[in-house]
Formats: structure tokens, sequence, C-alpha cells
């Protein structure tokens, strides 16, 4: 499967963020200030590998994973092995996982190659990417259990994704946002993976990083069990 | 020896109950036949065999294994052809029984030195490398089978596996089956054709509304439920024919469309009172396993 797909799923996945951190970095970063004391196209680096993350795990647990699960019955196959749709759940959050953390290093490799971050703590980021993988491909995965269609996913994207690429501190500090929005940020998952990957990218130690670390680790563990219990609901009845 | 037993199989759905309490047993090397109109639960009986689903009432036991319980190392001697074909179109015809033998925790060097001669029983070693995309129907029918056989297994669950297919597609998969049996393979199989069912099963169950309605061989139950001669008769004025002449001559009627039934011990005094009926076309012939289910499960369709 990687033979197949490793050039096409880098090269998606790496030309939306790149043209989000040269455009928004250059255009708009050029009008501004240094934001939190670095240029803004620095800043907005770690954000997008985040953000990119995220989404490509988000897309992979969604649309991919409802064409195998309910489309192609390629898990209906696999279950007739011996095989159990625990196993496959995990198998596809494995996936979408690891397809994420392609697309997120491949940000991070353009970050480095732009000079944007030079510090060795940057390659901490590096072992971040597999744990917001594994949070948002979990939590995707729920809402695939219970998507009639493809349709149903747009509900997630704009009620989840979106707000969270906006609130969650990616273009811009979350410090900026009415107390009431900083309040919701800190419960969003996103919110706690660039708290982490900021500081790292621009070479200084997170603070409070355990706790981020739980949250997102949490927001997995919840999404994973929601989904094996849905997904059994669903296909086991 | 049993290599799949069900008793007091029960299952619901909402309120309703597919499965109502099905007891049977599957010896090594036949080739067991259910039958069954659409709905009637011939579906969810295999799910429940396989493990696939857990029972409200009753037990499974498949090779030898209780199941749910220890359904994985159950499957593992066993294949499965879904009623849909759910072949991997990321994947070439060959790719698709290799990655299938890892689902079984095969090795690839194993998987791939077995290819060959499953290729060659689907008839598809020139396919090899085709996308499954560019295959026809019964190719794709003949791979799902192969794949089947990937773990080389004791036990063949089949559902319809002939549906959809055209009549040398079918025809050739029914060969591929009693090639199975003579190596020794045991076959369980869902289908509505009784064609299929007469051919290749030597026991059969016929199950309507989650119960088995009867059981035996072709010939039993063709025996034990029906008259043994039929003459289907349409044309104008079969109906004056039905109600004067054949209903007191057949021991049963039917009327189905424009067409009538007759059932018979004797067709001779039906005979003689259709050539005296120019105008109405007929056919007389032996009953058959088709006959029975009608009879048993009704003509009104299903859905």
């Amino acid at each position: 499967m990687w033979r197949k797909l490793a050039i096409p799923s880098i090269l998606g996945n790496l030309a939306d963020p790149l043209i989000y951190v040269l455009g928004l970095g250059y255009g708009l970063g050029s009008m501004l200030p240094e934001v939190g004391g670095v240029p803004y196209i620095a800043f907005l680096a770690a954000g997008m590998v985040c953000s990119s993350t995220m989404n490509s795990a988000t897309f992979e647990s969604m649309y991919s994973a409802f064409s195998r699960m309910h489309v192609q019955r390629t898990w209906d196959a696999i279950m007739n092995a011996p095989i159990d749709l625990d196993d496959v759940v995990l198998a596809e959050l494995a996936w979408a996982a690891s397809k994420s953390v392609l697309s997120g290093v491949a940000i991070l490799a353009v970050v480095w190659m732009l000079g944007l971050s030079g510090s060795v703590l940057s390659l901490w980021v590096i072992a971040l990417l597999p744990l917001i993988g594994l949070t948002f491909g979990a939590l995707a995965l729920a809402v695939t259990a219970m998507a009639r269609s493809y349709d149903f996913f747009m509900y997630y994207f704009t009620l989840l994704i979106t707000p969270m690429n906006l609130l969650c501190g990616v273009f811009f500090p979350v410090e900026q946002l009415p107390a009431a929005f900083q309040a919701i940020a800190a419960f969003l998952p996103l919110t706690h993976a660039v708290a982490i990957a900021r500081p790292l990218l621009l070479g200084q130690i997170p603070s409070d990083a355990v706790l981020h670390l739980l949250v997102l680790l949490a927001y997995a563990a919840a999404g994973f069990y929601a989904a094996t219990v849905l997904f059994r609901r669903r296909l086991l009845k | 020896m049993a290599v799949l037993a069900a008793h007091n199989l029960r299952k619901f759905y909402g309120g309703a109950e597919v499965v109502a309490g099905v007891s049977f047993g599957i010896q090594a090397g036949e080739c067991f036949g259910l039958l069954g109109p659409n709905g009637a639960g011939k579906t969810t009986t295999l799910r429940l065999c396989l493990g696939l689903t857990d029972p409200d009432g009753g037990s499974v036991e498949l090779m030898k294994r209780p199941v749910p319980g220890e359904a994985r190392p159950a499957r593992a001697r066993v294949g499965v052809v879904p009623q849909m074909d759910n072949l991997d179109p990321d994947f070439t015809v060959s790719e698709n029984l290799l990655v299938y033998g890892r689902y079984f925790g095969l090795s690839e060097r194993a998987i791939r030195a077995r290819i060959p001669q499953l290729l060659d029983f689907a008839g598809l070693t020139a396919r090899a490398a085709s996308q499954i995309q560019t295959l026809s129907g019964g190719m794709k029918r003949r791979l799902t089978l192969a794949r089947a056989l990937i773990n080389d297994p004791d036990l063949i669950f089949m559902d319809e596996p002939t549906t959809g297919l055209d009549p040398q597609a079918r025809h050739l998969i029914w060969e591929r089956l009693k090639q199975l049996l003579a190596g020794g393979k045991t076959i369980v199989l869902t289908t509505h054709f009784m064609e299929e069912a007469e051919r290749l099963c030597a026991r059969l169950a016929i199950m309507d509304r989650g119960r088995f309605i009867t059981e035996g061989s072709p010939r039993e139950l063709i025996l034990r439920h029906i008259e043994p001669h039929v003459i289907e008769a349409h044309g104008d004025g079969v109906m004056d024919w039905t109600d004067h002449e054949a209903r007191k001559l057949a021991s049963r009627l039917e009327k189905s469309g424009d067409t009538v039934f007759c059932y018979a011990a004797d067709p001779t005094p039906l005979l003689a009172s259709l050539a005296n009926r120019g105008e109405l076309r007929y056919l007389h012939r032996p009953a058959n396993l088709e006959d029975v289910f009608l009879k048993l499960t009704g003509r009104e369709l299903r859905d």
C-alpha cells in the first residue's frame, strides 16, 4: 500500500499547507510586526505543521476509512479472516496516524529548508507528530462510525476542524481571542498540540508539556474507545 | 465428524426474530445447502456461525470450537465467499491473494508459493497483474473463490456464490465447487437457485421467516412434499379449462400470472384433457426442487 501511495500522498498533503505558509507567512507577515517575538512566518510554521497533521489524519480516518468500510466492504472481507473488528479499527488508526506523520514531516522539512527553525529542539516535533495523528485519527474514526454517507463528514469539518484551525493558535496566538473563546480553545486538542510544537520549533522548552501531552492522550484514548464501541454497534449487530 | 453444529440459534433485530431457533449439524466432506427467499435469515445464520454477530440464544460450534468465544482460531480453518464481491480495488489480482493471505498470518513466501495454483484454479493466470476494475463479474467471483481458499480451509461458506452471473460463469463456478468437494472440502452454501442446490448439495434445508421448514436430500424433499408430475399450462382459455376440467383431474393447482401449475400423481387424465384443447400450450415435466420451494414458501414476492 505504501509503495503505491507514498508519492501522491506526500505531494497532496504538502501543497495545501505550503501555500498557507508561504502565502500567509510572507504576504500577511510582511504587514505584521513580530508575533510573539518572532517573524510571523516562523510563528505560523508550528501551527501549519500541527494543523496539516490533524487534517491529514482526519481526512484519512473519515473518507478513506469510510470507503474501505462501507463502499468497498474491505472490512467485511478482513473480518472473515481470523481478525476482529477492533483489530481493523486499530489498524485504520495506525494507518491514518502514519500517513499524517508523513505529511507533518514534509511540512517540517520545508520549515527547516526555509530556515524558519534552526533549533535542535525542533527534532522533538517528529516525536510529537504520531500523537497528533493518533488523537485526530481516533476522533475522526468515531465520527466515521456514525456516518451514513460522505455528506456527514461536512458537519465535523464545519463544526470542529475549521473552528479548531481558527481558535487553537494556528494563525495567531490564542491570547488574541476574547476570554470566552480562549476558554473554549483550552478544551480543544489542537491548542495543546500547537502549545508543544511552537516552542520546540522556536528553540524553547515548552511549558506544561506533560499537561498538554496528557490532554492529547486523553482525546486519543476517548476517541478510540468511542470508535470501537460505535463500530461494534454498527457492524456486529 | 461434525465441522459445524448449531443448536437452537436465535437472533432478534428490533422486535423481529430473524433467526428463530435453528439447529443443524454439518459433517466433514458434505455440501449443505441453505435455501430460502430473500430475508429468510440465511445470511444472518451464516454470520452467527462465523462469530460476526452474537446470538440472542443458542450456541454454535465451528471446527470444534465454541463461537463467538473462539471464533478467531475457528475462522483460521474456514474460507468465506461473501454475497457481495469485496475484493480490494487498490490491488491487482495476485496482490489481492497475497494481502488476504497475510490476514491469516501466512508468510509472504508461503502465499507466493500458493498463488499460481489458486490463479490456475480460478482460470485467472493470464490476469495475475490486472486491476480488479478490469475484471468481469464472473472473474471477480472466481477470484473471490480463490481468495477464500488462500488458507487451504476445511470448510467453505458461500453466500449466494452465483447470484448475478451469466450461465457460462455459473457453470464454471459449479464445476469448481464439485472439484473442491471431490478434494474433501466441506461446503455450506446459501442460494435461491434451485438448480444449483439440486446439482451440488447432498443435503439441504429450506429456511423461511427464521426457521428451517424442511430438511433432507433434494430427492427426499421432492418425494416428501410434492406430487411427482407437473403440467404447466397457459394460453387463451386456460382459466376456463382450469375451472371446468383441471380442478377435477389434478390433486393440486397453483396459478401464477397466466400460467396454471397442475400437480398430479398420475398425469394421464390431464394430458388427455389437454389433447382436446388445441388452443392451450402446456409443458409436462417431473416435479423439481423449485416446486417444493414454491409450495413451502409461497409464490408471493419477497423483498
